[in-house]
């Protein structure tokens, strides 16, 4: 008696990996980073996070809901919390709670969905809603905090959330007093008056390499990052190349002027270059196709970086990089087609 | 506010200049548009263009006498690849002309043939066999289905069919696409 | 790896096997194959039915060369295709021809196909055999015609006609001949039982596909983790005497048992886009298909039974059976203890490659080298497809340097300039970027759609250039035909032109010579 069969399409193996899988590993890897940076800031950083998830996944669904696309599938792969997590580590710790309104509304809905969702941005979605909020709202997203051993202070679960539901401090509490330049802001400030770079590496602030604090938490993005490349969720070429590039291209003008550039270390150290390496430069879909392509990705991401960081108007250049690279990875991959077997 | 206009404006020149040369510098010689087209439209002859065969229709586009929308042979694929060589917008088929239909040819009904040659006279791409008083018979590998044979047959013998599948004739389908998730991946508006 | 020039590439083609390279990507994989060699490799006993397929090959069918009713004995030619007589199917026993039916015929469409039901008598009576006496000196032209008409076929599941195939090396010059058993499909063990169990036949066969082609050595690629079989190997050829013949073992990456990536593995050479092994001086054969050569020479035996690995976990006893064309596959099931109760999937070749067959009824087919029976567990559950998110992966895993998610956004928007460009016609189909992918995009169905249409398309193209050319030639003959009735009508009129100017011309003449004798009066 013959017995009939299902069919379906090859290979004929169990699900190797799943989007959604992919993305959850990318947010393991980000734990140690984000534990260090409450050892160090505060709580005030997992409220942001909270809030930027919220908002993502709320706009999230509307827009799928609105272009009728299933909303438990694309709502489950975790891109859009990817997104958030991203975004929300780059707040200063004390914004206020529309900041991650605004940055989710135009990461989400303009940089993803209106460009076709999943897959089909042409930007990094978290570095387009952090740019808008930045350009947007510069004196609060200027408003950070100093590592926890510096502060003269504490602020308690409440008081954070008071600030940052509320847009106030606590009484008795002004925004001159606890709020601190970034070492990348200092720098930059002591360079514009007139100073040199030494002097600004005096300032209590400065740990070792980087900014206290911000180097160990730079440590624990990179830890994170290398699990990622272990687990060959990304592929090495974007974090080394881009790393290599700053330090080489930082020393060539350290040596050049010691007065007015940082050391090499001192800028992987400081503001958000470790995180963008592993974690935002990565992104695929808005980078290269192939490896070389992606070596010179990163290579572009890190001059631009350095650049704006010296010359440009803001302290801190990773996102502006990372969106002007954007804008060249399709020609970028024209240039850099890999060979085909046998041609 | 004077140097900035006059510095813009200088820059705009040169950069237009620049770009004007290089314009005619790097053009890159094609074939006329005319033999492109005319490869891209399915030599059926059939006329139903509104043009006597496919070349004159091919010179009528590149005049730009005829909407690149009046060929049925060629079809949707069609429209979209002639709107892909000439920068224009596909347009859906005009349905005055016709309706893409799944390729036919035509077979002679032989006892009934009279042997007239007004068919093989008809035939553009002399697809028929024959001669007056003789059996005449079309071969299968060179009909366009463009039934011009049709018309002018008196006892009207002919007849058109679909020709024969074989399994060696079978092609890998399309995936099914049928999942929302997948509608808007990777099309082009 | 730049492309070094032709000389430097037929010289590192002549040291085959000296050095092991690497190709690109790949995957490792569970090899799940020593479930399946535990028990002995046993034939399959006559069903009560066989249902030869006329459809068999890659490229045209055979046609039936029998009539119902008909006896045949086994081995018996039943069908071929064409005036070179290839393509040819025999019966795998003796009996008689019930009929020609449309069946079932283990094809990837699922769709019915000819076959010749032979009922058989129980005899196992072979036909009149034609063995080559003294292969090692008869002309190598007779030992290619022995293959083509013992319908030889590629054994590996390419079924590519043997004989075409060494034809064509033939004339292109071989110098070395590499026989393939490096298995690397999971599961599949079929050749790794061969050549365990029979590595005299494996060796006589090299010797005999040498001599046809005139290849100066052989080398037997496997595994490297087949150690037994290195061991049978070495042995048969030490016995043969034969100091031509080496085996090298090479590393278990799938798809290392392709043709090409075997070539890069044992040369460190490519074989040229669109080309053949054979532009390098290469000839690649199953171990199998050697076997099969072997029968066909010394014994005159014609192709009709091959070895085929029944396993998966929805299999019983899952071993390695020598079974005949035709026989059902259930019947083969059954000769393993039957189906497990959570069998759900029934595929014809490997997990990666292998295509699923809707019934059991399908029956064994010259390209059926493994009957994998999986549970649910094991197969893909339908996930739902993602889109894109452009990882990488695909490009990591391809191993022939391809980008699958640049070809899969241009299959799906139809823009098949591009899928040439980017290579779709170098896919080997390997499945291995459909097997990293996390979107689940089923990107071997889209490579195989894309390239049939591909073919569609140049087969459109063909005719429409022909209707043209014949247009063409339409209208200059019409164009000729019109012109030469001018220039007849033009020659008539100048005709009686002429002859108009002669009677005038004569009239005056007259007129003339009248004038002159009245004025001479």
């Amino acid at each position: 008696m013959s017995r009939k069969f299902d069919t379906g399409g090859a290979p004929h193996f169990p699900p190797h990996s799943t989007v959604a899988g992919v993305m959850q590993q990318v947010l393991y890897a980000l734990v140690p980073g984000v534990m260090a940076y409450v050892w160090f800031f505060g709580v005030g950083i997992l409220v942001q996070i909270f809030l930027a998830v919220a908002f993502a996944l709320l706009f999230e669904w509307i827009m799928l809901r609105l272009r009728k696309q299933p909303v438990r599938l694309f709502l489950g792969d975790y891109s859009a919390v990817v997104t958030a997590v991203l975004f929300a580590l780059c707040l200063p710790p004390l914004a206020p709670w529309w900041v991650a309104l605004i940055g989710m509304l135009f990461a989400i809905v303009l940089a993803k969905h209106l460009y076709g969702g999943l897959g089909q941005n042409v930007f990094n979605p978290a570095m387009v809603g952090y740019v808008v909020v930045l350009i947007s709202f510069p004196q609060v997203m200027s408003l950070w905090l100093p590592p926890a051993s510096l502060a003269g202070y504490t602020l308690g679960p409440g008081a954070v959330l008071h600030t940052i539901f509320l847009g106030q401090l606590p009484a008795g509490m002004t925004w001159d007093a606890i709020s601190q330049a970034t070492p990348l802001d200092t720098i930059r400030a002591t360079l514009a008056t007139g100073g040199i770079v030494s002097e600004a590496r005096e300032s209590s602030i400065f740990g070792d390499f980087g900014g206290l604090g911000w180097e160990w938490i730079a440590n624990f993005y990179a830890l994170g990052g290398l699990w990622l490349i272990w687990r060959r969720v990304i592929s090495w070429h974007i974090p080394v190349m881009m790393i290599t590039t700053v330090v080489t291209l930082g020393l060539a003008v350290y040596l050049a002027d010691p007065g007015s550039n940082p050391a090499p270390l001192q800028h992987v150290f400081s503001g958000a270059l470790v995180l963008g390496a592993f974690f935002i430069a990565t992104d695929p879909v808005s980078g290269c196709v192939s490896n070389r392509g992606r070596l010179i990705f990163a290579a572009g991401v890190g001059v631009l970086t350095l650049v704006i960081r010296r010359w440009g108007g803001y302290p801190d250049g990773v996102a502006f990089a990372v969106l002007l690279m954007n804008m060249a990875a399709p020609l970028i991959d024209r240039y850099t087609r890999p060979r085909i077997f046998g041609q | 506010m004077l140097n900035a206009i006059i510095a813009i404006t200088l820059l705009g020149s040169l950069f237009g200049l620049g770009l004007g040369w290089a314009a005619r510098k790097f053009r890159v010689e094609s074939d006329p548009v005319v033999d492109q087209i005319d490869a891209l439209l399915p030599q059926t002859q059939c006329g139903q263009c509104n043009f006597p065969g496919c070349r004159p229709y091919a010179e009528a586009i590149a005049r730009g006498e005829a909407d690149i929308n009046q060929c049925p042979p060629g079809g949707e694929a069609g429209i979209k690849a002639l709107a892909d060589l000439l920068g224009v917008e596909a347009k859906p088929l005009n349905p005055d002309n016709g309706e893409e239909k799944l390729k036919k040819v035509a077979v002679i009904d032989e006892p009934a043939c009279i042997g007239c040659t007004l068919c093989i006279q008809a035939c553009p791409v002399d697809a028929i066999v024959g001669a007056a008083k003789l059996m005449h018979t079309v071969i299968e590998s060179e009909c366009t289905g463009c039934e011009l044979c049709l018309p002018p047959c008196p006892v009207d013998c002919i007849d058109l069919v679909t020709p024969k599948k074989t399994l060696a004739d079978w092609r890998w389908p399309r995936p099914e696409v049928d999942h929302p998730a997948t509608l808007t991946a990777g099309k082009t508006p | 790896m730049r492309r070094p020039p032709i000389s430097e590439q037929l010289e590192r083609a002549r040291n085959a096997g000296s050095q092991l390279h690497h190709f690109h990507g790949g995957l490792r994989l569970r090899h799940n194959k020593k479930i399946s060699c535990e028990l002995p490799l046993e034939a399959t006993p006559l069903p009560p039915r066989l249902f030869v397929p006329m459809l068999q090959h890659s490229g045209l069918s055979a046609e039936p060369a029998v009539k119902p009713g008909q006896q045949v004995l086994k081995g018996e030619r039943i069908g071929y295709f064409g005036v070179k007589e290839e393509m040819a199917v025999h019966a795998p026993t003796s009996g008689t021809v019930k009929l020609l039916a449309r069946r079932p015929i283990s094809h990837p469409s699922g769709e019915d196909g000819l076959c010749v039901v032979i009922e058989p008598d129980g005899l196992d009576q072979w036909t009149q055999l034609t063995p080559i006496e003294n292969w090692q000196e008869a002309d190598p032209a007779l030992l290619r015609q022995r293959i083509r008409e013992a319908g030889i076929v590629g054994l590996g599941g390419a079924v590519f006609p043997t004989a075409i195939k060494v034809d064509d090396a033939h004339l292109r010059g071989i110098h070395t001949l590499i026989l393939n058993g490096a298995e690397c499909e999971p599961y599949i063990s079929c050749d790794e039982m061969l050549m365990r169990e029979q590595p005299g036949s494996i060796i006589l066969g090299a010797r005999i596909l040498q001599r046809a082609i005139g290849a100066g050595r052989t080398l037997i690629a496997i595994e490297d983790q087949m150690g037994a079989v290195n061991e049978s190997l070495k042995a048969a050829v030490k016995e043969a005497g034969a100091d031509d013949i080496d085996i090298v073992k090479v590393t278990t990456i799938y798809p290392e048992g392709g043709e090409k990536q075997l070539i890069q593995v044992l040369t460190g050479l490519e074989v040229p886009s669109g080309g053949r092994p054979a532009d390098l001086g290469l000839l690649c054969q199953n171990v199998a298909t050697a076997t099969a050569v072997a029968n066909a020479v010394v014994e005159g035996k014609s192709l009709i039974e091959r070895i085929v690995t029944v396993t998966g976990s929805g299999i019983r006893q899952p071993r390695n059976l020598l079974a005949r064309i035709g026989t059902p596959i259930e019947n083969l099931v059954d000769q393993c203890g039957g189906y497990t109760e959570d069998a759900a999937r029934l595929i014809l070749g490997g997990p990666m490659m292998g295509y699923a067959l809707t019934s059991d009824s399908n029956p064994v087919i010259k390209a059926a080298n493994c009957i994998l029976v999986l549970s649910e567990l094991e197969i893909e559950p339908p996930q739902a497809e993602m889109p894109c998110i452009r990882c990488g992966e695909c490009v990591r895993v391809c191993p022939a340097l391809l980008l699958p998610q640049e070809l899969n956004w241009q299959i799906r928007n139809q823009q098949w300039e591009e899928v040439v460009d980017y290579g779709l016609k170098d896919c080997i189909e390997c499945g291995c970027c459909d097997f990293v992918c996390p979107s689940h995009i089923p990107l071997v169905d889209w490579f195989r759609y894309g390239k049939a249409e591909l073919k569609s398309l140049q087969i459109e193209r063909g005719k429409a250039e022909s209707a043209r050319v014949r247009f063409e030639a339409r209208e200059a003959r019409l164009a000729r035909e019109k012109q030469e009735r001018r220039q007849r009508l033009e020659q008539k009129k100048q005709g009686l032109r002429d002859q108009a100017d002669k009677k005038k011309k004569l009239a005056e003449a007259i007129e003339r010579v009248q004038s002159r004798k009245d004025g001479g009066k």
